[in-house]
Parts: C-alpha cells; sequence; structure tokens
C-alpha cells in the first residue's frame, strides 16, 4: 500500500465502519484487539509494511522485527512513532542532527518507557528540525518532510514528521514534543490533532533538551480520544525530572457532545491582522458551531501576548545555548579533530555538527545572556512571560477556555520561508503565548481552506486537561472533519 | 543591531568556527530579529517580578539513596575516543 493510499484511508469515507488495521484510530485498535477482530501482529504487519513505504521522509529509522505484545496491556500493542528527540536505548536517536549522527542512547526516556510498558510498542523514530528548532522540518539534518496534504508543502515543525506520519496512516498515533507549538502547528498543518500538555506533567527525562522551562512532551493523533488515551498513558511524576508534576486528575476518555454554559474568549490579540482570510472563515466558522452547541463566545483581552514572540526569543535560545553546550565531540556523537588542541576540536565539531537554525540560536542566545546584556534581554523577557501568564489567570477568571486559530496560515509552501528567519518565527506567534504560561492547548482540525487543513487551537488555565478535552471532543463531533475531507477527495 | 566584531566575539563565547559567509550572515541576521525582539524594551516592567517557573513548586525532595548509575563501559560506549576508563582529549595546551 503507498503512502498515499493509506493517506486516503485516514480521511477517506468509511461507510462500514473500519476494516484494515490502517482505518482505525488507535482506540479502535484497542477496542478491536480486546474483541478479538484483530490481533497486535496484524496491526504490527500492516504498520511494518506501511513504514516500509514511507515516502515523505517522515521516518528516520524504523523497527525491522515485531516486538510481540501483550493483547491485554491497557494500549493492546498499537505502535507508537516517537520523534527523534526522545533518548530510546540502543536505537538511533539523533534529534535529526548531524551532531549526534549514529548516536546509541544507554537508556530510554521515561514517556517513551511508560508508552511501552503500557503495551504500545515503538514502530519507528519521526523525522523533526534539527533539535526541535524550526516551524517546517526544513531545518532536519536528513532532509524535509512532505505533507500528505500536498507534497510541496512543509508539514509544519518541529514535530513535522510525527504530525505527516500520523495524518498519512504510516502510524495509529505519534508523540512530538512541543517548545513554542511545535506539536500544535504540524497537527494544525496536517490536518489532525495534537496537544501540548500543562508544563510539567510529562516527564522531560531522556527528552534531549531545547528550552528546558518550555519543552513538553504530547501526543498526535487522528481524534481527540485518541490524544486523551495518550496522555493518560504519558503522565506521572518522575523522580528522574524534578519539574515533574504528574497530574492532579486521572486523564478521562472525552463524552461531551454538547458546550452547554460553557465561555469561550476570543483574545483579539491573536486573531486580528495577520490571520490569513481561509484560516479565518474556518475560525468563524467554529464559533458559530460553539453558539450552536450552547457555548457563549466572548472577546477577552490577553494585552501582553503581541510581545511574545519577543520574550520567547530571548528565552528560548538562551536555555538552548546552554543546553547545547554539552554537544562539543567529547562524550558522544561526533568529532572533528580541530588543530590538535581541545579549544579547536571544540569548535571544529560544533561548526561542523549544527546547522544554519541551530547556530543562529546558539548565536542569539549566547547575547542574550552575555556580560552587559543580560538584564536588557534575558531579565526584561522573564519579566514580560510573567505578564503573559497573569493575562490568561485574568481571563480565566472570566472564560473557561481561550479559542484560536492554531496557525495564522495554513501549510506553506516548502522554500517559502527558509531565507527570511525572522519570517519562520512569526509561524508561531498563536501558539507561543500558552507555552510561556505554561498552559494545556490543543489543536484540533477545523476545516479546509482552499483544500488545505486549518487548526482550532483550544486553551485552558494549568491542569484542566480533561476540560480542554472534552471542548475539543464536542467540537470534533460537529465539525465532522473526516466528512469534509472526503467529501473533498 | 549587532555588528561584526560582537558576531565573532559571540561565537568565540559559543565555541562556535563561523565561515566569513556565515558571519556575514548573522550579523544581518541577528540585527533583524534583535530589532524585533527590542519591542519588549517599549514595556514598564519595573514592578514585576521574572518568571522563575511557570508552575509553582515547592521544593522537591526524595530520599538520599544510593542507587545504581550507569556502568561505566556503558557511559564510555559512545565516546569518540576513550581510554577505557575515561574520555579521551587533546591536552588543553597543546
Amino acid at each position: 500500500m503507498s503512502t498515499a493510499d493509506s493517506f486516503a484511508a485516514v480521511f477517506g469515507s468509511r461507510p462500514n465502519g473500519p476494516t484494515r488495521p490502517v482505518e482505525h484510530t488507535a482506540a479502535e485498535l484497542v477496542a478491536a484487539v480486546r474483541a478479538g477482530t484483530l490481533s497486535p501482529a496484524e496491526i504490527w504487519a500492516e504498520y511494518a509494511a506501511l513504514a516500509a513505504d514511507d515516502d515523505l521522509n517522515a521516518y528516520l529509522w524504523r523497527a525491522e522485527t515485531d516486538p510481540g505484545a501483550d493483547p491485554a496491556a491497557p494500549l493492546a500493542g498499537v505502535p507508537v512513532a516517537v520523534k527523534d528527540l526522545f533518548c530510546t536505548e540502543g536505537v538511533p536517536s539523533a534529534a535529526a542532527s548531524r551532531i549526534l549522527e549514529g548516536y546509541l542512547p544507554p537508556y530510554t526516556a521515561t514517556v517513551v518507557q511508560r508508552l511501552l510498558d503500557a503495551g504500545a510498542p515503538m514502530l519507528a523514530k519521526t523525522n523533526m528540525d534539527e533539535f526541535a528548532m524550526g516551524s517546517s522540518n526544513e531545518n532536519s539534518a536528513f532532509g524535509p518532510v512532505a505533507n500528505p496534504w500536498d507534497r510541496t508543502r512543509v508539514p509544519g515543525g518541529s514535530s513535522g514528521g510525527s504530525a505527516a506520519a500520523v495524518a498519512a496512516g504510516l502510524a495509529p498515533w505519534a508523540i512530538g514534543t512541543d517548545t513554542g507549538g511545535s506539536i500544535r502547528q504540524p497537527a494544525a498543518l496536517c490536518g489532525i490533532v495534537g496537544l501540548k500538555p500543562t508544563y510539567g506533567t510529562v516527564s522531560r527525562y531522556g527528552m534531549i533538551a531545547f528550552a528546558s522551562s518550555l519543552d513538553q512532551a504530547g501526543p498526535l493523533t487522528r481524534d481527540v480520544t485518541d490524544a486523551a488515551l495518550a496522555l493518560r498513558h504519558m503522565v506521572g511524576r518522575d523522580v528522574c525530572d524534578s519539574t515533574s508534576t504528574g497530574h492532579p486528575e486521572e486523564i478521562a476518555l472525552p463524552t461531551a457532545e454538547r458546550l452547554d454554559g460553557l465561555r469561550f474568549g476570543v483574545p483579539p490579540e491573536l486573531t486580528g491582522d495577520g490571520v490569513e482570510p481561509g484560516v479565518r472563515a474556518v475560525f468563524e466558522a467554529t464559533l458559530a458551531r460553539i453558539e450552536e452547541l450552547g457555548g457563549t463566545v466572548t472577546e477577552v483581552s490577553l494585552p501582553h501576548s503581541g510581545h511574545a514572540i519577543s520574550a520567547y526569543y530571548v528565552l528560548a535560545p538562551a536555555e538552548a545555548s546552554a543546553n547545547l553546550a554539552r554537544f562539543d565531540g567529547v562524550r558522544y556523537g561526533r568529532r572533528a579533530d580541530g588543530d590538535g588542541d581541545l579549544l579547536s576540536l571544540y569548535e571544529q565539531t560544533r561548526e561542523e555538527g549544527f546547522g544554519p537554525e541551530v547556530k543562529r540560536r546558539i548565536m542569539l542566545g549566547t547575547y542574550a545572556l552575555s556580560s552587559g546584556y543580560y538584564d536588557a534581554y534575558y531579565g526584561r523577557a522573564q519579566r514580560v512571560r510573567t505578564k503573559i501568564a497573569e493575562d490568561f489567570k485574568a481571563a480565566f477568571e472570566q472564560v473557561d477556555a481561550i479559542v484560536t486559530p492554531t496557525s495564522p496560515t495554513v501549510a506553506f509552501a516548502l522554500g517559502e520561508r527558509t531565507a527570511d528567519p525572522l519570517a519562520m518565527y512569526l509561524s508561531d506567534v498563536l501558539t507561543v503565548p500558552m507555552s510561556l504560561a505554561g498552559i494545556p492547548a490543543i489543536s484540533i482540525p477545523g476545516g479546509l481552506a482552499g483544500g488545505l487543513p486549518v487548526g482550532i487551537q483550544l486553551a485552558g488555565p494549568a491542569f484542566a486537561e480533561n476540560r480542554v478535552l472534552d471542548v475539543a471532543h464536542a467540537l470534533e463531533q460537529a465539525i465532522d472533519f473526516r466528512a469534509e475531507a472526503a467529501a473533498h477527495g | 543591531m549587532i555588528d561584526r566584531d560582537q558576531v565573532l566575539h559571540v561565537a568565540r563565547l559559543a565555541r562556535l568556527r563561523l565561515t566569513d559567509a556565515e558571519v556575514e550572515a548573522m550579523t544581518g541576521e541577528l540585527s533583524t530579529i534583535l530589532d524585533h525582539i527590542e519591542k519588549i524594551g517599549e514595556l514598564d516592567l519595573d514592578d514585576v517580578a521574572p518568571t522563575s517557573h511557570v508552575v509553582a513548586l515547592e521544593n522537591v525532595l526524595r530520599a538520599d539513596e544510593p542507587r545504581p548509575s550507569l556502568p561505566r563501559d556503558v557511559a564510555l560506549s559512545q565516546a569518540p575516543d576513550s581510554d577505557g576508563v575515561g574520555f579521551r582529549v587533546p591536552s588543553p595546551g597543546a
């Protein structure tokens, strides 16, 4: 089966319900295994074959043998694709960087281990922007990923391989990481669901660090129910990550069909100029659906969110410049010899090993932290971050959820923004504020604009994942994106 | 704005050996990005506390009990160069 055929299986109509494994959501696969109509071995065989035929460059590594699965385990052998940013024992984990090419970690990231323990074997490692720095997947050292909706366009980033794989039916579901939008934006551009949980609910242990105060792992899935099912098995406090909190509630599978009594806030700062007309039309249709389902829609201001990108591009590169100091050619990964002394070994290794965007961010972060500039950049950005978090707290006194488009545009053309770093950074203008505030946010498909998916972002207060998932589920049922995609053909 | 000499200084701090072409490109790109970032200078933030942690956590403690760590051969297994007991590098003074 070609990737084009499996993509059609995900988004095409299926009047008699799912038959082949690729037509099922992950939750449907679990149910089918429970009912005895599919076996883990059949599921694995289909996805292994699909992975071998990946022609999107979504995968950087594929499992060669069926690891076997316990059909009674909670996730019943439903395989998962894992972003290359996660360390996986004995399996290449390069963060899509030349500097870690061939690196075989001696341990497995906690969140991956939790999914393995719940019975979800690892199918593949997914392509991404190098060290999760990018919004198009074009910063991968191993080549860009094609968007299955239009192969001349980007899948978004940085979790572009995970999003493209799920949208194209190459995996039932995947995990990614989100620092400023790296789960939500590619999910939006690929027409799937992506959830960034509350900061701290999922362990960061074994996730190659980009910006430690922002990085958070989350699921990329075909629907909201699958996102809840995956998240349930991802959250948890971890002694190996002292910033991990676990989740105060059991993550429930969402059931809501209505939005009666719920108040939705639309921030004018994140829904005004810059949102392209096709995206705006889908967003406005979504607001109308919220009201049809019994919700109310009001304007709510996030006055400092216009400064979020500026603060983010101080804080994230500053943290990255410190985190990426460990890649020096001494303990793991690539080494260049330099001129025979230690300093030139470091400098040459990093010059050869890092790509242009990673170097740019290391430079930006090093500059912002350097003597004489620290207060003007890092100190101010941390204060802006406080104001942005306070804006959200005040907004959630008035509304239950905030709704915006996920991305101001649909998937853009490969190469369109690579020459203009600032234009690329602004791709994340609608997702970065929630990251700075540490709150949960989900992107769900809202409809099509010019035949390409438009994502709708729903955000709630810290630890309100169950509310966000319920709201997203009710909207998902009303939107019926699959029917719109199938009708579009 | 950032000039060529500052770019070279920061590259040294970051242990990056940039090519001349990279220095040239970086000077323009970083200046454009910094111009955008400097908008946060317009805000009055005098009485605002900087964020140290976005989700408030009390001191996180654990029992101080010995646990196994990575065996040395495993820790060294991915090293570009090792003598079997440590990571081997050229002399800093060479």
